[in-house]
């Protein structure tokens, strides 16, 4: 081995170590910031867990684009939803007078809200983009409570680090961190373009998280869960999106 | 592409608007309309984990890359076409020896010629750069940090179609440079881009570095 190979080698030991070492601090500061997403696992965690980590620092506090009036779709696209079930039957045909949001988990207070209940709290309306992961979108006026407010009123602990939301329809549920779930345009939204939100957009209820894809915005809400871990809640990866193979953090 | 294989223009776009254009093939959601009578299985999840990866993979070493070929003047001296190569004659007559499919002397594979320096350059700072910025411009949180990128653009259906034709840009790219590497001697050619020396027949010259 010569003079120039071995300084090579030396080098190359040298910038190896390095890399190992700050990729281990890397890690380690992820954890302690909250840059790690639930499904962090598998040959794709690494690029997701880079995905969230970046989102996340560029993306704390930014606004989702809103647009003007001019710019509302005239043909919103009602996506598919699955056959509504028997128990939402019954909520549509008495009007959703008897729909109620729990909020539980890690509050002071645990609640359980009507939809009326849920108007007298300050509202929001913005006009926002939904952006399906298929390709597709429209921009819709969306009307709604913030869920910070909700939240608030209901006292979330310090501990708190994701809220879990759940359909009526079984085996549809998600969550978001906190940094969406204090954002002023996460809505639980009751109202779409003037009148009430239609069933197939997701009426009476449906979460708004206009800096993610459409498949976080879970129609039909029934219940809030505060927390400050997801593994207890279905396989542990923050949604039921991941157990269909797809990415928790959608702000892709 | 396939859960939606209609293209728009402008900021929103979906089944119930017209499309700028259409891919005329069948897609993995039942509400499209496609014409075909079949829905095909949906390969979405695991296809979008695999695509911000290899995003990243291209993104990390694109940086090191571009930082190494400014710092040890790899662009300026291999890639920036020659004085007497930056000429539309000095160019078709390239294009023209392509095109017969003559395979190149011994000599050139000493430096790139004219054409090449000229495609390696468009799709090092024009193509990479340009994916990056559209596929940037699809990602809803990252329009809410840097609304400018998605705004220049023309809204997120124009990106999503400028992001399209840049991939299928960058894809014929790489199909008609790895063909002409088989031309050229596949076993050489691959050495040479791998390990940065060329296996040569000849006497070195100074500039080893393919």
């Amino acid at each position: 081995m010569n003079q120039i190979s071995r300084r090579k080698f030396v080098t190359a030991g040298l910038a190896a170590t390095a890399g190992v070492s700050s990729v281990a601090a890397a890690t380690v500061l992820a954890r302690r910031y909250g840059l790690i997403p639930p499904d962090n696992g598998g040959i794709y965690g690494p690029g997701e867990t880079l995905t969230y980590a970046a989102q996340r620092l560029l993306t704390r506090h930014s606004m989702a684009r809103e647009f003007p009036r001019s710019m509302i779709s005239k043909v919103p696209f009602p996506n598919e939803i699955a056959p509504p079930s028997a128990a939402f039957l019954r909520h549509q045909s008495s009007g959703f007078a008897d729909w109620r949001l729990t909020v539980d988990g890690m509050v002071a207070r645990p609640a359980s809200l009507s939809l009326s209940d849920l108007r007298s709290f300050p509202s929001r309306r913005q006009n926002t983009e939904v952006v399906c992961e298929e390709g597709w979108s429209y921009v819709a006026e969306w009307i709604g409570t913030p869920l910070i407010e909700v939240l608030n009123a209901s006292g979330v602990l310090p501990q708190a680090r994701y809220v879990v939301y759940f359909s009526i329809e079984p085996d549809w549920w998600d969550s978001i961190d906190m940094a969406d779930v204090m954002h002023p345009q996460t809505l639980l939204t009751y109202a779409m373009n003037d009148g009430d939100l239609p069933v197939s957009f997701g009426g009476p209820l449906r979460m708004r998280v206009p800096r993610q894809l459409g498949y976080k915005n879970v129609k039909f809400i029934t219940r809030l869960t505060v927390t400050d871990s997801v593994k207890s809640f279905g396989k542990g990866l923050g949604s039921s999106s991941p157990e269909g193979g797809y990415a928790w953090y959608a702000g892709i | 592409m396939i859960s939606h294989p209609r293209f728009y223009w402008g900021e929103t776009g979906n089944d119930l608007t017209s499309p700028l254009f259409k891919i005329p093939i069948p897609s993995s959601r039942n509400l499209v309309p496609t014409g075909y009578g079949y829905v095909l299985p949906d390969q979405n999840g695991w296809s979008r984990y695999l695509h911000f990866e290899a995003a990243w993979a291209v993104v990390l070493t694109g940086v090191v890359y571009a930082i190494w070929g400014l710092w040890s003047g790899h662009f300026r001296n291999n890639l920036f076409p020659a004085p007497s190569d930056r000429t539309w004659r000095a160019l078709l007559q390239v294009l023209r020896k392509h095109l017969r499919l003559k395979r190149p002397d011994e000599t050139e594979s000493y430096s790139y010629n004219g054409l090449q320096r000229t495609v390696y350059l468009a799709v090092i700072f024009g193509l990479f750069p340009l994916v990056i910025c559209t596929g940037l411009a699809l990602s809803p949180a990252f329009n809410s940090a840097v609304p400018a990128v998605v705004n220049s653009l023309g809204g997120r259906q124009s990106a999503r179609t400028l992001h399209f034709f840049v991939s299928v840009i960058l894809f014929g790219f790489l199909l008609i440079h790895v063909a002409m590497i088989v031309l050229a001697g596949f076993t050489a050619r691959m050495r040479a881009m791998i390990t940065g020396i060329a296996a040569a027949p000849q006497p070195r010259t100074g500039e080893d570095r393919i």
